[in-house]
C-alpha cells in the first residue's frame, strides 16, 4: 500500500512538468526505438536469407565453374552467382561422373541459363530460360503442378519441350491451360508440356515462378550455347541423400573434380563447390553479427537517454530540495525518499521505453512496407525493451535518488 | 514528557567549533505551553531541531517519555517524528502542487493509513482550524494565515504529543498572527504540549511559560502564576 502512494507522488511529480518529462523521456524514446527497429531489420535479413537459401533446395551442393572467392560473402546467392560464368570448366561428363562415383548422392542436375525473349500467340514475354535435366527438380525441391517434366531420353534427344513457370504461363495464355501449346524462345519453337507449381517471389525479390525448363541439350545449342564449348555447364547441382553425408559428399565432389581436372596437389581448383548449410550458417552468423553490432551502437543512444534522466533527476532533487525536507519532517523515511525518487525515474524511463517500443514496432513495419526490406519483429522485443528502459532508470535514478536521501532534513528545509 | 540533561550541540565551522547548545538541561511537562526566546544564533532553533528528531545532540541526554531519542537511529527518528510530532514552520512548507487536504493528508501516508481514512481526518482536522471550505484549493490560492492554518492542521493529523511551532507568526501580519496564536491557545487548552519557539517578546507573552537562550544557555525560565 505504501509503494502505491510513493508511486503516486513519483507520477504526480512527473504529471506536474509535462513538458519536461516528455524531453527527459526523449533519450530513452529514441534508444529503445533504434534498438527495437534494428534488431527488427537484422532478424528480418536472417530469415530473408534463410529462406533463399532454403529455397535452392535442401541438402545442395552447389559445383560452379572458376575458382572460389574468398569465402562466404553475405547473403547466400551473392557468391555463387558471382562465381558463375567465371570459366567453362564443367562438363556433362563432370556431372556424370558425380553421379557415378560419389556416394550418397541422391540427384545431380547439370544447368545451362539464359535470358530469352518468347512469342506464343501473340503475346510477349522476356524470361529467363535453364537447360536441365529430369533430376533439377528433386534437386531444386520443385514439383510439377500440370502435365509432366521430359524423361532422359527427350533431355538427351534435345527435343524441343518446355516445362513452364506459372508466371509465364499467365503472361503468355492468361487463363487458358498452356499444356501442348508452342512457345518460340528466340525463334525457336518449344512444345509446352508441363507447369511447375507456383513457388512465390524469391526473397531477393525475383519471381522464382517467371523460368522455362528446357532439355539441357536443346537449351544449350538452341539457345545459350552459341558461344560455348559442346558441352559445358554453367551449374551442377548435387543433392546429397541427407544432411549427415552433405560434408562427405562435398568433399568426395572436390576430389573428384580435381581427379578429373587433373589439378596437380597444391595447384587452386578450377571450379567451385558450395555447401548450402554452411553458406547458410556463415551468412546466418555474419548477419548476427551486424545485428548485435547496430544493437549495440542503438544501445549507446539508450545509455544516453539514461544520462538525460540522470541529468534531470539532478535538477529535481535539487528543486525539491525544500519538499524533501518537508516529507522527512511528517516522518518519512530515508527509504520512502529514496524509493519515490526512484520509482520517478524509473517511471520516466519505463514511459519512454513503451513509446520507444511503440514507435520501434510502427518504424520496422514501415520499413518493411515501404521498402522491400522484411522487418521480423522479435517476441522478446517488448519484454526486452521493457526491462532495460526499467534497468536504465533504476542505474540511472540510483545516485539522485541517493542524493535526495541523503539530505540533512535541517538544511533542506532551509533552502530557497 | 521532555527531559534533556546538559544538551550540547557543536558545529564544526572549517576550523573553528561553534557550540549551538552549550549544555541545556530542561523539563516539560505534558500539556504545557512553552515559548522558546531568543536572539538568533541563541540556539533556540538548534533546542526545536533536536526536541523534534530532526537532529541528534552531540552529547547530554534527551528522554521523551522515558525513550532516549539521543541514540535514535534514522528509521527511527522519522517513526518518532511521525507519531509524536508536528511541525509548523514560520514559511508554512506547503507543497504548491497538492490541495490543502492532500497537504495535510501527507503525513498520515507515511504512518500507512488507509486513503478514506486519511481523507475523513483530513477533512476534519481543516474544519478544526477553521478552513473546511476551502479544502480543495492549492496554497497559492490561500492567504498566508490560511496557508499557516493548513499547516497546523497538517501538523496535528497523526495527533502528535508535541506541537513544534518555529516562528509560527513570523510571515503573518499582526491580526492574522493573533489569530493562529489564538488557535494555538485553543489546541494546548484542550490538552495539547505546545513549544513555540520566537524571538518577538509580545508572541512569547501569549505562552505560560518562557525560556530565554543566549549562546546556548538558558538564562531564564519563568512561568505565569496558574491560570
Amino acid at each position: 500500500m505504501k509503494f502505491i502512494e510513493l508511486l503516486r507522488f513519483a507520477t504526480g511529480a512527473i504529471v506536474a512538468h509535462p513538458m519536461r518529462s516528455v524531453l527527459t523521456s526523449l533519450g530513452v524514446v529514441i534508444g529503445v526505438a533504434a534498438v527495437v527497429m534494428m534488431t527488427s531489420i537484422g532478424l528480418g535479413a536472417q530469415q530473408r536469407v534463410t529462406s533463399t537459401i532454403a529455397g535452392l533446395g535442401s541438402n545442395l551442393i552447389i559445383v560452379s565453374p572458376g575458382a572460389a572467392r574468398g569465402g562466404a560473402m553475405g547473403p547466400g546467392g551473392g557468391l555463387v552467382r558471382g562465381a558463375a560464368g567465371s570459366g567453362q570448366t564443367l562438363t556433362d561428363a563432370d556431372a556424370e561422373a558425380i553421379g557415378k562415383q560419389v556416394e550418397g548422392v541422391a540427384a545431380v542436375a547439370p544447368v545451362v541459363r539464359g535470358q530469352a525473349q518468347l512469342t506464343a500467340d501473340g503475346a510477349n514475354w522476356n524470361s529467363r530460360i535453364e537447360g536441365v535435366t529430369p533430376p533439377y527438380l528433386i534437386a531444386r525441391d520443385l514439383e510439377i503442378a500440370q502435365g509432366r517434366m521430359f524423361d532422359d531420353r527427350e533431355a538427351r534427344q534435345g527435343k524441343k519441350v518446355v516445362v513452364i513457370g506459372p508466371t509465364v504461363a499467365t503472361q503468355l495464355w492468361g487463363d487458358d491451360d498452356p499444356i501442348g501449346k508452342r512457345v518460340r524462345v528466340r525463334s525457336v519453337p518449344f512444345e509446352v508440356i508441363g507447369v511447375l507449381a507456383p513457388k512465390g517471389q524469391s526473397s531477393f525479390g525475383q519471381d522464382q515462378d517467371d523460368v522455362l525448363l528446357g532439355p539441357l541439350e536443346a537449351v544449350r545449342s538452341r539457345i545459350v550455347g552459341r558461344r560455348a564449348r559442346g558441352d559445358t555447364v554453367q551449374t551442377i547441382y548435387v543433392k546429397a541423400a541427407d544432411a549427415e553425408v552433405l560434408d562427405r559428399v562435398q568433399e568426395d565432389t572436390t576430389n573428384l573434380l580435381r581427379e578429373t581436372h587433373r589439378i596437380r596437389q597444391g595447384d587452386d581448383d578450377d571450379f567451385s563447390t558450395q555447401n548450402m548449410a554452411s553458406i547458410l550458417a556463415a551468412s546466418q552468423a555474419a548477419i548476427g553479427t551486424f545485428t548485435v553490432l547496430l544493437a549495440a551502437v542503438a544501445g549507446v543512444s539508450l545509455v544516453v537517454g539514461g544520462v538525460g534522466i540522470m541529468n534531470i533527476m539532478l535538477v529535481a532533487v535539487t528543486e525539491r530540495t525544500r519538499e524533501i525536507g518537508l516529507r522527512m519532517a511528517v516522518g518519512a523515511r530515508r527509504s520512502d525518499i529514496l524509493i519515490q525518487f526512484a520509482l520517478e525515474s524509473i517511471t520516466l524511463s519505463l514511459v519512454g521505453g513503451l513509446l520507444g517500443l511503440l514507435i520501434g514496432v510502427l518504424g520496422a513495419i514501415a520499413i518493411a512496407r515501404i521498402g522491400s526490406w522484411p522487418a521480423a519483429i522479435p517476441v522478446w522485443a517488448g519484454p526486452v525493451a521493457l526491462g532495460f528502459s526499467s534497468l536504465v532508470g533504476l542505474v540511472f535514478g540510483a545516485y539522485p535518488s541517493w542524493r535526495a536521501a541523503r539530505l540533512d532534513p535541517i538544511e533542506a528545509l532551509r533552502r530557497e | 514528557m521532555i527531559d534533556i540533561k546538559d544538551l550540547r550541540k557543536v558545529f564544526v565551522m572549517g576550523e573553528e567549533e561553534v557550540a549551538a547548545l552549550a549544555g541545556v538541561t530542561l523539563s516539560i511537562a505534558r500539556g504545557e505551553n512553552v515559548a522558546v526566546i531568543g536572539p538568533s544564533g541563541s540556539g533556540k532553533s538548534s533546542l526545536m531541531n533536536i526536541l523534534g528528531g530532526l537532529d541528534r545532540p552531540t552529547s547530554g541526554s534527551y528522554l521523551f517519555d522515558g525513550e532516549d531519542v539521543g541514540s535514535f537511529g534514522d528509521d527511527e527518528l522519522a517513526s518518532f517524528r511521525r507519531r509524536r510530532i508536528g511541525f509548523v514552520f514560520q514559511s508554512f512548507q506547503l507543497l504548491p502542487r497538492l490541495t490543502a487536504l492532500q497537504n495535510v493528508e501527507l503525513p498520515m501516508i507515511y504512518a500507512g493509513l488507509e486513503p478514506r481514512e486519511r481523507r475523513e481526518r483530513a477533512a476534519a482536522m481543516l474544519d478544526r482550524v477553521g478552513l473546511g471550505p476551502r479544502k480543495g484549493h492549492r496554497p497559492t490560492q490561500l492567504s498566508g494565515g490560511q496557508q499557516q492554518r493548513v499547516a497546523i492542521a497538517r501538523a496535528l493529523a497523526n495527533s502528535p504529543d508535541l506541537l513544534l511551532a518555529d516562528e509560527p507568526t513570523g510571515a503573518l501580519d499582526t491580526q492574522t498572527g493573533l489569530e493562529v496564536l489564538a488557535l494555538f491557545k485553543e489546541l494546548n487548552a484542550g490538552g495539547l504540549t505546545l513549544i513555540l519557539v520566537t524571538h518577538d517578546l509580545d508572541v512569547a507573552a501569549a505562552a505560560r511559560r518562557r525560556v530565554s537562550f543566549r549562546d546556548g544557555l538558558i538564562v531564564s525560565d519563568e512561568r505565569d502564576a496558574a491560570a
